[in-house]
């Protein structure tokens, strides 16, 4: 069997496994998010927080929830990275630099996990386990949290009612995340990912002498991590790592637990607003994208372009033996249209045009399917895009789901769509301007500005994976990159939630023979443009400036 | 609105105590319970699936390693894996001695990289030519000339493997067509016949190897 014609079959097998969650999952995540009754558990927790979970929050209440869970992380996780040196169980290991603490901590409550640090040389158990793996579960169920309340606002009649973040945030990690991420760490184990908590200690080698070990939970971080759309690894290598992602087997089983949620909260959105087809049509722009993108990669990354690839006879610099051109393909555009960030092999070392699609993957906006949460709003503000130009088209006042799309909500969702781009042009336009930033370039020429733009996208749209060649661990890329992590997390969820409340405001209008059905291949077609349109608007010219003028001179 | 946390101190308060209780369910209690299951289960791969040979850990399945002489150089009477010369100047890995993982990240235009492969073919193609048999350098594999994504990987591709079946057969004075059939033996296909790539274990071919080369097997 050729390696494409094995890397088609696992792409197969993964549709039919998403194929088959795609139900039980998503109505799994109906009843978490919608059920009146609380577990015990839950009722506990509830006592210990303080709050009412059955009060209803409009938007702004929801929001300042958002806020004020999401500050108190950032503060404590930057805390105990301050005081790791202090700490029991920190394998030895002394504090993290203030710059550097600030950027991991922004990155992980920002559901980034960009890392400028590599994992197994300064992070110990406590920071790992205790505060980097809890940010993995707490920062995707604030990304279901936002995005169940813009589908209740869709919902909703006259109410401005959003549900109650506390509530949503407690049941998106016990009911949802926890639960599975159990099944999948013991799945990771039983494939050979390492779960103990062993310190640094030497194992003998065939030849004599010995390797250096470290031991860590890694399997049950590595489940939440690809579970949660997370991605920031245990290791320096992340899921290349065989003790992250140790066969054939478990990459595909990793790649899976990444598409699984976002694909599944399309069928939550339908059935939440009463049809699962609106879902269905959210689902097929997503599945264009992946397809094709992944189709995309095996190509290029089968025909190896690139003077030193051709040397060798093929792309596989940074890529690990087991997983091949197919398993590395397919993990890469699944955790760049994610905002994960995972990766299994190195993107710096991909084809010209292979980190050019990689790049557009989290240019697009990560939709399709996106991150937990994230994925299904930024695709329902691209939705409102899409129904105000069919509305401009025929001189109608667009609708979507029987609430009108007015001036207040176009702006809004327009808004949402300037923040990533403004922060990922603005800031590699003024690092490569500056005299110092460029310093940390490892390649030069176009590949060396490819890392830069890199950087800011995945910082920006919250991915976290990188151009690993660039050294990032200064204060100027710290700094700034922390800052794209929550401007570009944080300020979107503003917009998100306003968005919610006006939509939750007001009173659901009849369809009619004039409004654009939103359920339809049709939508599915436009939707998938207006995508395309607007990355491509935005992005070509830097990207013309890096992958592509590296892919071309090839 | 009917929010039950009204001002902000109280709000900030709120949401330190549910991040206290949350870290003790996710970050206490997940990992402990998953951690103990996998100890009471499968205790080996918790572990890292440390191999023995001989009566003395070896390594790990999961990790690749050097065969080198005393000098650094790599020992020819072993199979070799990937290169990993590039890797230790990048302060992110140390050639396998520790656990120190990453990648060269260079790309493929890249002048260090182009030098490095062209290198590594050359060393492939002079270390594994025996008389008689020359290697041809259109035969050698991508693998045996580039640098894995972890640093650490413990495969090789099956073709990198045979083509250094008649060196390792010649340096330990083995029939050629015995080491190969050893090759064939952990040669390990895709799972189903499509998850996966077809590899090597490298540790677990020389530890063969040296069974078949003391006698013992």
């Amino acid at each position: 069997m050729s390696p494409v014609l094995s890397g088609v079959l696992q792409l197969l097998a993964l549709v039919v496994a998403l194929g088959l969650a795609y139900r039980p999952l998503g109505d799994h995540m109906v009843r978490v998010y919608t059920s009146p009754r609380h577990l015990r558990a839950e009722k506990w927790i509830y006592r210990a927080i303080g709050a009412d979970p059955g009060a209803q929050m409009r938007r702004a209440a929801y929001l300042r929830g958002v806020l004020a869970f999401s500050a108190v992380s950032v503060l404590f996780l930057y805390l105990l990275q301050r005081l790791q040196g202090a700490l029991p169980g920190s394998l030895g290991f002394s504090s993290i630099s203030p710059d550097q603490a600030f950027d991991t901590a922004a990155s992980f409550v920002a559901n980034t996990n960009w890392q400028s640090y590599a994992g197994e040389q300064v992070m110990g158990h406590v920071v790992q386990t205790g505060g980097l793996a809890v940010q993995n579960f707490l920062s995707a169920a604030v990304g279901m949290a936002v995005a169940v309340a813009l589908v209740r606002g869709f919902a909703a009649s006259r109410t401005g009612e959003l549900g109650n973040f506390w509530c949503d945030l407690v049941r998106g990690t016990v009911r949802i995340l926890l639960p599975l991420s159990v099944i999948a760490a013991l799945f990771l184990v039983a494939c050979g990912a390492i779960q103990n908590f062993s310190g640094i200690h030497q194992v003998g080698q065939f030849t004599g002498g010995t390797q250096q070990w470290n031991g860590g939970a890694v399997a049950s971080q590595e489940a939440i991590k690809e579970l949660g759309t997370n991605g920031g690894g245990y290791f320096n290598a992340n899921s290349a790592h065989p003790f992250e992602n140790p066969t054939g087997l478990s990459n595909l089983f990793e790649i899976f637990l990444i598409l699984v949620i976002p694909f599944a909260l399309t069928r939550t959105f339908g059935r939440m607003v009463g049809s699962v087809r609106q879902g269905y049509a959210l689902l097929a722009t997503m599945l264009v994208f992946w397809l094709g993108f992944s189709a995309l990669m095996m190509w290029t990354e089968t025909a190896h372009q690139g003077s030193a690839f051709e040397i060798a006879g093929g792309a596989t610099e940074g890529k690990e033996t087991r997983f091949g051109i197919g398993g590395s393909s397919l993990f890469a555009v699944a955790t760049t249209l994610t905002s994960t960030g995972a990766v299994n092999s190195f993107h710096s070392s991909f084809t010209g045009l292979g980190g050019g699609i990689t790049l557009l993957g989290m240019q697009l906006g990560e939709i399709a399917p996106g991150g937990v949460g994230s994925g299904l709003y930024g695709m329902l503000i691209m939705a409102l895009i899409a129904v105000f130009i069919a509305g401009l088209m025929v001189g109608r006042t667009p609708e979507y789901l029987g609430k009108k799309i007015g001036t207040r909500e176009t702006r809004l969702a327009a808004c949402y769509l300037l923040v990533t781009p403004a922060l990922v042009l603005g800031l590699t336009a003024v690092a490569v301007a500056l005299p110092t930033p460029p310093h940390s370039m490892a390649n030069t020429g176009a590949h060396g500005f490819s890392e830069i733009l890199y950087a800011y996208t995945s910082g920006a749209n919250n991915n976290g994976s990188a151009f690993a060649g660039l050294n990032a661990d200064t204060q100027w890329f710290n700094t700034t990159i922390g800052l794209a992590m929550l401007l570009g997390r944080f300020l979107p969820m503003v917009f998100v939630l306003a968005l919610a409340g006006s939509l939750a405001e007001q009173k659901p209008v009849p369809a009619t023979s004039g409004t654009l059905a939103t359920h339809t291949p049709l939508f599915s077609g436009l939707l998938a443009a207006v995508v395309v349109v607007v990355a491509g608007l935005t992005y070509f010219p830097a990207l013309a400036l890096g992958p592509l003028a590296e892919g071309l001179a090839s | 609105m009917n929010t039950p946390v009204r001002n902000p101190v109280r709000r900030l308060w709120a949401a330190l105590r549910a991040l206290l209780v949350l870290t003790l369910v996710c970050g206490v209690l997940y990992p402990l319970a998953v951690t103990g299951a996998a100890q009471a289960l499968m205790p080996d791969r918790a572990h890292g699936s440390e191999v023995t040979a001989e009566g003395r850990a070896v390594g790990s399945s999961l990790i690749g390693q050097r065969y080198d002489l005393p000098g650094g150089a790599p020992d020819l009477k072993w199979f070799q894996p990937r290169p990993s010369e590039g890797l230790g100047t990048n302060s992110r890995n140390t050639q396998y001695a520790l656990l120190v993982s990453g990648a060269s990240n260079l790309s493929g235009g890249n002048a260090e990289l182009i030098h490095r492969v062209t290198a590594a073919k050359a060393a492939v193609v002079r270390d594994n030519s025996v008389p008689g048999h020359p290697v041809d350098p259109a035969r050698v594999p991508a693998d045996a000339v580039t640098s894995s994504g972890s640093g650490l990987d413990p495969d090789i591709s099956p073709e990198y493997a045979q083509l250094q079946v008649r060196r390792v057969a010649a340096r330990n004075h083995l029939d050629a067509g015995r080491v190969a059939r050893l090759v064939e033996r952990h040669t390990d296909g895709r799972l189903l016949g499509f998850i996966g790539e077809p590899r090597v274990n490298v540790l677990e071919l020389n530890i063969a190897l040296r069974q078949l080369v003391t006698g013992t097997n």
